[in-house]
């Protein structure tokens, strides 16, 4: 039968001669191999303090997105969550008020807005689900923790500062 | 006087007994940092400046864990067994020589716990001492893994302790003595046994990597293929003795090789230096060439440990049986023709 492919290779076994029997310079061969890998730059990123440096699509922590006017863009259409394989965001709505302009966008806002990190996949279908352009996976690595109740995030941690706060 | 002499020696033995402890403790911090630089990592660096108290931070670590003793387990034996291990190992370091004789206060004081005249066999019966620690632990765990282990670390140890007092056979037909001081004593300057005696060197060598359990012949705690070995059953502070002993084992076995083959305390120049210096200095300067001995072979230990891997155990024994033994016999008719030639010529 015809090969496939011409790029089979007949391996030859050889006995082994003297000096490959006795095995000592083989041995030295490789010591010298992990001496020298002593003065090599050593590949360890140093985490805490420095961190390596994200790709493009990198996909970290959610973030809950204001506007331009610094409005909270989220309307709880629950899109986000329906859309979620892993069942790890719910919220409650509520009806904005008079005189909550300022705060939200539209007439309807999440009261209650949680990620469950610890049940979160990072897939980023929330992202894609949302008409809003409310929820953007662009955080940072979610930090570790003792407590499984506090993984679950709440608004404190996830709607974005105001860039314009009146500090 | 009488009492004097008791407490200068036990001064000394506790010196020295603190030294081997230290020693043994930063090897562990050493092993690992040595492992993380030949795999260009950084190791430990949290617990102090550059990890410096990483094996404080280990020992309390040892202590506060739970300790555990399997139900089905010979209590007794149970303890004995890391107590022994431990005991073997610390007790080896008594007959070497650290350094030629010190003037310190007007005094003369030897720089040796001991000097017995039969020096390297009581070297080999604290070795041979030191499976017992193994097997013992190994026997009362009640565990299959660990009984392999222990059988395993008992038939190595026997094999390797063979082609062991072979070359050291050739090694006494050169110096004409057991006594350890002697041995160093005639090695002045740069007249080393390592010149004389390479093969016999080699071969010894290769049974201290044996008789310490170091890699490549770790099988008895060879971890894919039984768990922990000899110590899975154990915990606590008692794992952490057999941990222990081993680089305890190490920093003696050390110690031993450079005062065998590498001139222990001696070094080229060293008359020069002594007078120089004066008899205060130049022994001490001499004990710190020692040490510096020790600490080169300690690194050798550790850099073949993260270069080679483990013997499968019919390699092991191959490399015991046939071929260390008739090369160490042969390097005992070598020697001893050699030396029959010089003397007759």
């Amino acid at each position: 039968m015809e090969a496939l492919s011409n790029r089979k290779k007949v391996l030859e076994q050889k006995p082994m001669n003297f000096w490959e029997r006795i095995y000592l310079p083989a041995i030295f061969q490789g010591m010298a191999i992990t001496f020298r890998h002593m003065f090599k730059k050593k590949e360890t990123i140093y985490y805490p303090e420095v961190q390596r440096e994200f790709s493009e699509n990198w996909r970290g922590m959610h973030s809950l997105k204001r506007d331009e006017d610094g409005r909270e863009r989220c309307t709880a259409c629950g899109l986000c969550a329906l859309s979620c394989p892993a069942e790890a965001i719910t919220m409650v709505a509520a009806e904005r008020k008079k005189g909550e302009e300022a705060l939200y966008r539209e007439e309807k806002y999440a009261a209650v807005y949680e990620i469950n990190m610890l049940r979160c996949i990072f897939c980023g279908l929330c992202e894609e689900a949302c008409p809003k352009e409310a929820i953007y996976l662009d955080g940072p690595i979610v930090p570790s923790d003792y407590l499984r109740k506090d993984f679950i995030y709440g608004k404190d941690k996830l709607v974005e500062q105001p860039f314009n706060s009146k500090a | 006087m009488e009492i004097a002499f008791v407490l200068e020696k036990f001064v000394f033995i506790t010196v020295i007994f603190a030294l081997s402890l230290v020693v043994a403790m930063y090897s562990t911090l050493a092993e690992r940092k040595i492992a993380a630089f030949l795999q260009d990592r950084v190791g430990p660096n949290r617990a102090g400046p550059g990890g410096m108290f990483q094996p404080l931070a280990d020992g309390v670590k040892m202590f506060l864990k739970e300790e555990i003793i399997p139900t089905q387990s010979n209590k007794f034996l149970f303890i004995a067994g890391p107590s022994l291990a431990i005991l073997t190992a610390c007790i080896g370091s008594a007959v070497i020589p650290w350094g030629q004789d010190v003037v310190l206060f007007g005094k003369t004081i030897a720089l040796q716990a001991t000097d017995i005249n039969v020096g390297i066999l009581y070297i080999f019966g604290v070795v041979s001492l030191g499976v017992y620690g193994v097997m013992i632990g190994g026997w009362a765990s009640n565990n299959k893994f660990s009984l392999m282990g222990a059988i395993r670390a008992a038939s190595q140890n026997i094999s390797y302790e063979i082609p062991m007092g072979l070359s050291i056979i050739a090694l006494l037909l050169l110096t004409n003595s057991l006594s350890l001081k002697d041995i160093a004593e005639q090695q002045h300057g740069f007249n080393w046994n390592v010149f004389y005696q390479p093969l016999g060197f080699l071969i010894f060598l290769i049974c201290s990597f044996a008789e310490t359990n170091r890699t490549p012949f770790d099988l008895p705690e060879c971890e894919t293929e039984l768990v922990g070995g000899y110590h899975t059953e154990y915990s606590s502070m008692k794992l952490g003795f057999y941990l222990f002993a081993e680089y305890i084992n190490m920093f003696v076995s050390s110690a031993v090789m450079a005062t065998l083959y590498f001139g222990g305390y001696n070094y080229p120049g060293m008359d020069f230096v002594n007078s120089l210096i004066g008899p205060t200095w130049g022994p001490l300067f001499g004990m710190g060439v020692l040490f510096l001995k020790i600490f080169a072979f300690i690194f050798f230990f550790m850099w073949v440990r993260w270069t080679i891997p483990r013997f499968r155990y019919d390699q092991l024994m191959n490399l015991g049986w046939k071929v260390l033994i008739p090369l160490a016999i042969a390097n005992i008719v070598l020697t001893g023709v050699v030396i029959a030639l010089v003397n007759k010529f």
